[in-house]
């Protein structure tokens, strides 16, 4: 049986689920138990499960974030909750340095089953601090493993597999996208790490992308049919490993690539995809890639500035017209 | 531990002996052994067998000796890099240890870590972490996770006076303090972050008052002396295994060499550490037990023919050892078997 929930009770479900299933997976962060989470993505769970599972933390990224690694280490498989990924970058010693080194240090003696997840992207006016993406600074660190998805039964499904990883996982959700429903059945599933979803078929072009550039990506498509262009929609999901099977099987169709990344366009998803296809598909590609990234800047506060930071349907639309050769 | 009176002849320069011959016989043994490891290896380095960062634990073995005599085998360690010692004393062979310096699959992490990363489940050892004070916060998640399964082990969290500066500190001892996690910190103060003496970096000089600011309960040591080490750490473990919540320790200890084996030291004078070399915790435990005739001059002949010939043994162990294989780069990044690099 199916209904239509949103993410953060997607995401909800899927953390409870498998409390349920492992009495060694913990949630903790801050405001995740008695606030019920800052995005109510932990809502009823210290209830559920009580404070020994459900765990609030003070304000001290590096420090809960070391302490679910030493747990992890020690056959824990807890789940740090960051507030957003802004806040994360004070903890990157511990998910660069430790969570993601410390099976390679051991030679493999201590494995380190974490998942630390949190909203990742701008999410309106919140100007410079709060609005970066990370998926490609912690997808460029081997040994982690990155997953990027808003479309609810996905996020449930791979953040269930997340949590039984025995491999550090990092999650990157969405504040504005919490509210986002889909369709999630009751009965128990896992979508597995390291597959892409086709989201739209289509022949002309391909339009990769994740997170929340996914539904502009969607939105375009729609735009492009009315067009007569027929554009083929991959949500990548996982970031690492990068599906690089799915990608190159849909541009030897499509001949064509653009790639919307909500990130900044150095060294960054876009730039990898980009590298890949020239790589893998090169004969098949009848004009360059072109990606759209947010600008090259920090995000300014004011509407006007976010507007033109942003990728969104009109660049989309346009990058597309310029790989397919469509006049302006 | 029983409590053995030592005769008194009226002749001694040692205080009476507090615990039993085996004891003494055991730290006498323990602290020679890892001495002569860091000699073995230093030398090794000369030679160019090991490369990379080689911090010895040359003048800290009272630490380890003491503190081993009074935890359980069942406790968790973690440290930092200047961790040979720690791994010998957790029961890690002298074998593996040098061969992983030497970088040698037969090491005790097959040559991926070198001097900085020795780890052993088994030993219950966490491991040598290369960042400084990044292990606060890991010990006190791996005590979190002894006390979240209700067990009464605990995790000796050490770190150097450097790392009493980071911020990771300042959230760990919070944490660990707000939960009542089975936690004993320990900071070996041997005075100098790298060249920077604690005196340059603090006005905090007594690295233990630290712990005071979250209702801690955190005292001084003698770093120096296995006995005054060893009955800190049992006061410690008995606090915290009885549900209190972590404890601080200060052990004021000295590094006889420089911070690696590229430093050599001359932001320190001769005397002060001639001062520290006169405190020499392995001499004070030999004369101990002679004065006291804990043992004879035999038995002491004995135990350093045995640790000469087994660091003889490591040496050669490690030298005739395989290197790794270069397909073990693609090995331990992920559990996952099937993981597929990017290889073009």
């Amino acid at each position: 049986m199916s209904r239509v929930i949103t993410l953060r009770e997607a995401l909800g479900e899927a953390m409870s689920e498998e409390m349920r299933r492992d009495e060694n997976v913990l949630l903790m962060g801050e405001e995740v138990a008695e606030y019920n989470g800052a995005y109510k993505v932990s809502k009823g769970m210290l209830d559920e499960f009580g404070a020994k599972r459900v765990i609030d933390t003070p304000i001290a990224e590096l420090g809960f974030a070391g302490i679910g690694v030493g747990a992890a280490m020690n056959g824990l498989r807890p789940i740090v909750e960051f507030m957003t990924w802004n806040f994360a970058v004070l903890a990157f010693d511990q998910i660069v340095n430790n969570a993601a080194k410390t099976l390679s240090q051991s030679a493999g003696d201590f494995k380190c089953p974490i998942v630390f997840r949190g909203p990742s992207g701008s999410a309106g006016q919140l100007a410079q601090q709060h609005s970066q993406t990370f998926e490609s600074w912690l997808a460029n660190c081997p040994g982690l493993k990155v997953i990027s998805c808003i479309d609810p039964y996905d996020a449930k499904g791979l953040l269930k597999s997340a949590i039984r990883d025995d491999d550090p996982v990092c999650v990157m959700e969405s504040e504005i996208l919490y509210g986002l429903k889909g369709e999630v059945p009751e009965e128990e599933y896992l979508v597995p790490i390291g597959k892409a979803a086709v989201r739209r078929e289509g022949t002309d072009v391909t339009i990769v992308s994740y997170n929340k550039m996914i539904e502009v990506a969607k939105d375009a498509a729609v735009e492009l049919q009315k067009e007569g262009i027929s554009a083929e929609v991959i949500d990548l999901r996982t970031i690492r490993p990068l599906d690089i099977e799915t990608i190159v099987t849909s541009v030897k169709k499509t001949n064509r690539l653009v790639v919307v990344d909500e990130s900044w366009p150095f060294a960054g998803v876009s730039s990898e995809v980009a590298y890949t296809i020239q790589r893998f598909a090169f004969d098949y590609l009848d004009a360059p890639v072109i990606r759209v990234n947010a600008q090259d800047t920090n995000l300014p506060y004011a509407k006007p500035l976010v507007d033109a930071w942003l990728p969104d349907v009109s660049k989309v639309v346009k990058a597309v017209k310029e790989v397919a050769y469509v006049g302006a | 531990m029983e409590v053995v009176a030592a005769k008194k002849n009226g002749k001694s320069k040692t205080k009476k002996a507090k615990f039993d011959k085996n004891t003494y016989l055991t730290w006498y043994h323990e602290m020679l052994r890892i001495r002569k490891f860091e000699e073995a290896a230093l030398l090794a380095y000369s030679k160019q067998k090991i490369r990379g960062f080689c911090h010895v634990y040359i003048g800290q073995e009272a630490i380890t000796a003491g503190m081993e005599s009074a935890i359980r085998k069942e406790d968790a360690i973690v440290t930092a890099y200047r961790q040979h010692g720690v791994a010998l004393a957790r029961g890690c062979s002298s074998e593996a240890c040098m061969a992983e310096l030497f970088g040698k699959a037969t090491g005790v992490v097959k040559g991926k870590g070198g001097s900085m990363h020795f780890f052993s489940k088994e030993h219950r050892y966490f491991g040598g972490n290369g960042i400084v004070g990044a292990q606060i916060p890991i010990g006190t998640g791996i005590a979190f996770a002894e006390m979240y399964r209700g067990t009464d082990n605990l995790c000796v969290t050490m770190f150097g006076d450097g790392a009493a500066r980071q911020g990771a500190l300042y959230e760990s001892f919070n944490m660990a303090m707000t939960w009542k996690v089975p936690v004993i910190y320990v900071v070996e103060n041997n005075g100098y972050a790298m060249g920077t003496s604690v005196e340059r970096t603090s006005n905090v000089r007594d690295l233990y008052t630290i712990g005071e600011a979250f209702d801690m309960p955190s005292e001084p040591v003698d770093g120096m002396d296995p006995e005054v080490v060893h009955e800190a750490f049992s006061r410690a473990a008995e606090h915290v295994r009885s549900g209190k919540g972590p404890y601080f320790l200060e052990l004021k200890t000295y590094r006889y060499k420089g911070h690696s084996v590229s430093d050599p030291g001359k932001y320190r004078t001769k005397e002060e550490l001639q001062s520290y070399k006169d405190r020499d915790p392995i001499n004070i435990i030999e004369t101990k037990i002679l004065d006291q005739k804990l043992a004879s001059q035999s038995e002491i002949d004995e135990i350093k023919a045995k640790v000469k010939a087994e660091m003889a043994q490591a040496v050669e162990f490690a030298e005739a050892s395989p290197l790794p294989d270069a397909s073990e780069l693609f090995t331990d990044n992920y559990v996952q078997q099937d993981y597929p690099y990017i290889k073009y």
